[in-house]
């Protein structure tokens, strides 16, 4: 056959030809640009159409970004350093305002000497969250937990205060004591996170600490009448029992305990901050403060409603389907309004809420209605199976709950959680319409009024707006990686 | 305790209230309606207390009392002297008006980014992903300012517009000029385009507080009965290729079923456009579009469209790629296979969270007050409000109407819902 | 009235205002605090400055009645209120009183239940434009696109006078002073329309003032006061006799520079019992003897008060007008102590 072949042919290549380059307009850049901007004329016209956007935009806007000026005492000396550096017929940003009203933008009117207090405020729900969110323990965490920490000292020593060191301290030690009598991460942390509620009421508002301290007692005071009476006569007796208890002591020994103590401690450090009116509240720690409060505070509520809805019994059902869709049908802004104008006719006659905590009761029922519809989706994700599995076993009900069906349910939802608490924040600056300082409107409004910043437009919008964003942009991206972390443990 | 073999005995005892599953949930039930009923009667109570200590008696007479204000932007007649009740009609309209107006063009926006999202175009499909992630972290509030300055610093003021005997003679133009034809101007107060007027006008009638002119109707009903003409002759150019495989060349009977009745009718009622003409402060004639309506209206569709943009992406991308393989190996190109095998499987999964973008929509443009535009809460739950220092009605009719609007648009749309879900068998 | 414990202890800490029970003045004793209802931002009426401390024409009654009650001009909180939440927070108790420029009208006193204690500031409501705009009246106005200020009883004006000259307007509602300004500034109405006094205070802090004129036309009354609730006669009578004071003061020459002299006697026996040194007619309203100086001595007489904050060597630049004292021409009455 070879033979023949070879015979035959006249002639036959002995070795592989090397493989040429392929043509210049199927490879490297051009291939690249090819596919991806110029595969068709449709494709074509829209790159150009998205490259003439880009031109257009950085051709208005970059002159104006790079022009800026950091160092100004007002607007007039914005333009004339503008108008000195780069002509007379130049634009420029006027960054210096940021500059200048930083501390206002953060904080508000919050007294300057105290702005340790919310920054540690802040520090420490990253601890409290902690536990909720990473329940797994790895080397991030003790890096994370090394950062916050040297932050405290840092916070401790700039200001003078022992108290955040102090905080640190005890939190240390506890938490390690746990951790040495065989409480194992999360677990270990968890404590702080029921203790941060008061403690982070106590560092913003100041005042005594005994009223924070007595009123979380409440809810020791109501377990340990749940655990004596569900003993003797059962759960639900037990849980009432435990309701009347907490109640009990929230109206009638709190007020007088805390007084008392109060009068023992007197006015010093650590047992007294110095109290902070809410109208000097103002800029982000007010977004924040609104925001976290309602969304901590709705957690439980948005639980209750959202088993509520998904009850067997109608009357209850109803009553939670009413209240969600009634929260979820108007918009907050109209809430909002009812908190200023209104909140005060339907509490006792005399009480007086003050306005950012009427405000967040709002707010709070607002969220609440929305968190329960993404804890009724996590309940509706858990399979059949889970239910059927806790009633196999004899669990009762709150038992199945809280045992099977909540640890997995809450982990589903805690992405919805992030997205509604996205969103809540995001609506912290509607508060403006109730006459409260938030960072967008209220304090832009307010640095505006002042005669050497009158005319500024774009700064603090633009600066305000990354802030929102780069807040809102991590939290959406952590609440994808959840999402992916979730589908990966769940193939 | 009763096993579960025991046949129930029939004596009752009070325990079993708590201890039997049988009574259990009716115990539950009726403590929990106590509690609210308590609930309920302390607010009212309250209340009630609240408004005795004040002097006060909750009221709705103010409604049919003289509003005494003016209002810039109606679309149903009003003046100072109607009722507060015809004021806030005025602001329901406008709410109405602008919700529908960003709904849809926050569907347009929405559909084209989420589609261009996934386009192999890498240029443009970095470009959505910026816009949908720039709009969707940032409060809806601030985009409706920025807008709002934006059409306010940065457009003419009307007295721009002038042209003086002495620029003429100086050969100068004026600062700022109309477009399209010198029919719409675009000032820093609003938009003024040309309206539609009528020599041989067939009048209006009322229904109910609403006017409704004729000639609007006649021109409905004239389009609607030229598609049905257009959609008989498709139908029967295709009875005619499925007979004889040919088809019948129809473009210019739709043209003439399409265009002639509507231009024979407009030069029936002697159709002409007011264009707007500046005169004393303002443009005169024309309709004005408010910049606050165009704010309110851009600002939401904006970012409602970037969540919507992401709701069509993850309906297109919750389509198995068979589909559109298959659909390519049928010859169908990108475009057709996009809208006749893509979007409508997608439209299942994208339906139920676009209806709650609609109403977060509706509710969102409540953010009038930002912009002084007079919707709802600008009408009743401001003015009004404060003229007549009835918090409390007014509030709650803002309240229960916003609420109608919100059950409205979810039962409405969950109907289209049902219309469209995937019928199983 | 009946309060429970904890609620009780909750009214000490930060987060709640405190009670508001029939008799006022008690509890502002009882809390060592006035709160005062302010606007939420009028060069000259009521602002904060650049450390939070509230100035104004309107603060510095607050400051006088802090200073009668309780001894001190600084036990103050100031509450900022819009033109939609004052009556609220005044009728909920949330503040004391209300000084907030707040016109005196027959439905605010009869249907919304509040006692007006005297006029602080005669006022009217006028227009402001812009010079180039070559309108030198009012009544020119016609087609015009008008700022107003809501809240107030300016928009009905506007509708009125419009109305009674036949002409039309183009109403552009705003929430605040500052959003009005950054319209009117941007050239987004022709018009801006408030209270005369808010007008000049606006027209104060522009960077070129001398551009804009104030037109001629006063539309409306506008007859400013400090306003309480109803059913607590002892503490608007304590309101409406510490601006009486103030006003007579001025008319007797008593000024923050000399009551402290002038409270050691003098020959006139009126200023004699304003001062408390003849009489006792601080007991009648719940007070001690020398309220009356002590709220002269806060911020000074209305005279004062009016100078340092509006008059025409502050940029507002506001003549006293209506508001001079009877003697000089003006509606500033009194009526006498005793």
């Amino acid at each position: 056959m070879s033979d023949l072949h070879a015979n035959s042919a006249l002639f036959v290549r002995k070795e592989m030809l090397p493989p040429s380059d392929p043509p210049a307009l199927e490879s490297g850049a051009i291939k690249w640009l090819r596919e991806n901007l110029f595969s068709g004329w449709l494709n074509s016209t829209l790159t150009v159409l998205g490259l003439a956007a880009i031109f257009f935009v950085l051709k208005l806007g970059l002159p104006w970004f790079l022009h800026g000026v950091w160092n100004a005492n007002s607007l007039g000396e914005c333009r004339e350093i503008i108008a000195a550096t780069w002509g007379e017929d130049a634009h420029g940003a006027c960054w210096a305002v940021i500059r200048e009203r930083w501390n206002q933008f953060m904080f508000g009117f919050y007294p300057r000497e105290l702005y340790w207090r919310p920054v540690l405020a802040l520090l420490l729900l990253m601890v409290a969250l902690a536990p909720v969110l990473f329940s797994e323990k790895s080397n991030k965490l003790w890096i994370a937990g090394g950062v916050i920490a040297v932050l405290i000292l840092w916070l401790s020593v700039s200001y003078g205060q022992w108290i955040p060191v102090g905080i640190l301290v005890l939190l240390a030690a506890i938490t390690g004591y746990l951790g040495s009598r065989g409480v194992h991460w999360p677990v270990n942390l968890l404590w702080f996170t029921g203790v941060y509620t008061g403690l982070a009421f106590w560092l913003l508002w100041g005042g005594t600490i005994w009223l924070p301290v007595v009123a979380l007692l409440g809810f020791v005071v109501g377990w340990i009448a749940f655990r004596f009476a569900s003993n003797a006569v059962g759960t639900i007796v037990g849980a009432g029992a435990g309701a009347i208890a907490a109640i009990l002591w929230w109206y009638f020994a709190a007020g007088a305990l805390s007084d008392t103590l109060t009068g023992l401690t007197g006015r010093t450090q650590p047992f007294w901050l110095r109290g902070v009116d809410s109208d000097e509240f103002g800029g982000f720690v007010l977004a924040f403060t609104i925001g976290i409060a309602g969304i901590a505070i709705s957690l439980p509520m948005g639980i209750i409603l959202a088993l509520g809805r998904r009850s067997d019994m109608p009357l209850v059902k109803a009553i939670c389907v009413g209240f969600i869709e009634f929260i979820r049908g108007v918009p907050l802004i109209t809430l909002l309004f009812v908190a200023s104008l209104l909140l005060n006719y339907f509490l006792p006659p005399g009480t007086n809420f003050d306005i950012i905590l009427r405000v967040i009761i709002m707010v709070t029922l607002f969220s609440a209605a929305y968190i329960a519809e993404v804890i009724r989706g996590g309940l509706a994700a858990l399979p059949r199976g889970q239910y059927e599995a806790a009633d196999a076993l004899g669990l009762d009900y709150w038992k199945a709950q809280r045992l099977i069906i909540m640890p997995q349910a809450l982990k589903i939802s805690i992405p919805g959680i992030v997205s509604s608490f996205i969103g809540l924040f995001k609506d912290t600056t509607l508060v403006v319409f109730v006459a409260l300082l938030d960072p967008l409107k209220g304090i832009t409004d307010a640095v505006r009024a002042a005669i050497e910043w009158k005319g500024v437009y774009w700064e603090p919008y633009i600066f305000v707006g990354a802030i929102f964003f780069i807040v809102c942009f991590s939290m959406s991206r952590y609440a994808m990686y959840l999402e992916n972390k979730l589908k990966r443990e769940h193939r | 305790m009763a096993t579960a073999a025991d046949t129930p005995r029939e004596s009752f005892r009070l325990g079993m209230l708590i201890y039997d599953t049988r009574y259990r949930s009716i115990t539950i039930q009726t403590i929990v309606v106590i509690l609210a009923m308590a609930g309920v009667w302390w607010l009212y109570d309250n209340l009630m207390a609240n408004l005795t200590a004040l002097d006060k008696t909750p009221s709705f007479s103010f409604l049919w009392n003289r509003a005494g204000y003016d209002i810039n932007q109606t679309l149903i007649p009003y003046t100072n002297d109607d009722t507060h009740l015809r004021a806030m009609l005025v602001g329901l309209v406008n709410t109405i008006l602008v919700a529908v107006l960003g709904c849809v063009a926050a569907t347009v926006v929405g559909v084209i980014v989420g589609v261009l999202r996934l386009s192999k175009n890498w240029l443009v499909a970095r470009l959505m992903t910026v816009y949908v992630e720039g709009f969707r972290n940032v409060p809806v509030l601030l985009w409706i300012l920025v807008i709002f300055a934006v059409l306010t610093e940065i457009t003419p003021q009307p007295r721009d517009f002038k042209v003086t005997d002495e620029m003429i003679a100086a050969g100068e133009e004026p600062a700022a000029s109309m477009i399209l034809l010198d029919t719409v101007a675009i000032t820093n107060r609003g938009t003024f385009v040309p309206a539609a007027l009528y020599e041989r006008s067939l009048g209006e009638i009322k229904i109910g507080f609403l006017p409704i002119s004729l000639n609007t109707l006649a021109i409905l009903a004239v389009i609607v009965g030229s598609i049905l003409g257009y959609r008989a002759i498709k139908k029967h150019a295709t009875a005619v290729q499925e007979a004889t495989g040919i088809r019948p060349v129809t473009w210019w009977k739709s043209l003439l079923v399409l265009f002639g009745p509507i231009i024979v009718l407009l030069l029936a009622l002697g159709f002409h456009l007011e264009i707007p003409t500046l005169g004393g402060f303002n443009f005169t004639g024309g309709i004005l579009v408010s910049n606050a309506l165009m704010a309110l209206w851009l600002g939401l569709t904006l970012y409602t469209a970037a969540f919507i943009a992401e709701i069509v992406r993850a309906g297109i991308m919750a389509i198995s790629k068979g589909q559109s393989e298959a659909s390519f190996a049928l010859g169908l190109r990108p475009g057709r296979t996009m809208s006749l095998i893509i979007l409508p499987q997608a439209l299942r999964v994208i339906i139920p969270p676009l209806i709650s973008q609609y109403l977060n929509l509706t509710k969102n443009s409540s953010l009038a007050i930002a912009v002084s535009y007079m919707d709802l809460r600008g009408t009743l739950g401001g003015i009004t409000l404060n003229q007549t220092g009835r918090e409390l009605e007014c509030m709650l009719i803002l309240m229960l109407t916003y609420l109608a609007l919100s059950l409205l648009i979810s039962s409405g749309m969950n109907v289209y819902n049902n219309a469209v879900k995937l019928k199983e068998r | 009235m009946k309060k429970s414990v904890f609620l009780g202890t909750l009214a000490a800490s930060a987060l709640l205002a405190g009670f508001a029970s029939a008799a006022t003045l008690d509890d502002v004793k009882a809390r060592g605090e006035l709160i005062c209802g302010v606007n939420t931002g009028l060069t000259g009426f009521a602002a904060p400055d650049a450390n939070g401390n509230w100035q104004g024409f309107d603060v510095a009654i607050c400051k006088a009645v802090a200073a009668a009650v309780l001894g001190d001009a600084s036990k103050v909180k100031y509450v900022p209120t819009t033109g939609e939440t004052r009556f609220t927070a005044l009728a909920s108790g949330e503040i004391d009183m209300l000084a907030r420029n707040t016109t005196w009208t027959f439905s605010r006193d009869a249907d919304l239940k509040f006692t007006f204690t005297g006029v602080n500031y005669y006022d009217g409501q006028g227009f402001m434009v812009k010079k180039d705009l070559g309108v030198s009246s009012a009544k020119e106005l016609d087609g015009a696109t008008v700022c107003i200020q809501t809240g107030t009883t300016t928009e009905l004006n506007l509708a009125d006078f419009f109305k009674v000259n036949n002409m039309s307007y183009q109403p552009v509602a705003i929430q605040t002073n500052a959003e009005g300004e950054q319209q009117y500034l941007a050239g987004a109405c022709d018009a801006y329309t408030t209270d005369a006094s808010g007008l000049a205070a606006t027209r104060a802090v522009f960077a070129d003032p001398e551009n804009h004129i104030i037109l001629p036309e006063i539309i409306s009354k506008e007859p400013l006061g400090p306003l309480v609730r109803h059913g607590d006669d002892q503490w608007a009578d304590i309101n409406r006799w510490v601006l009486n004071a103030l006003i007579a003061a001025e008319e007797f020459g008593v000024t923050s520079a000399n009551v402290e002299e002038l409270s050691k006697g003098t020959e006139n026996p009126e200023v004699n019992r304003i001062l408390g040194t003849e009489g006792d007619l601080g007991a009648m309203i719940g007070l001690d003897k020398e309220w009356g100086k002590r709220a002269i001595a806060a911020e000074g007489n209305y005279g004062e008060i009016f100078a340092k904050y509006l008059g025409e060597s502050t940029p507002i630049g506001l003549a006293r007008g209506l508001n001079a004292q009877w003697t000089q021409g003006g509606l500033l009455y009194t009526p006498p102590f005793r």
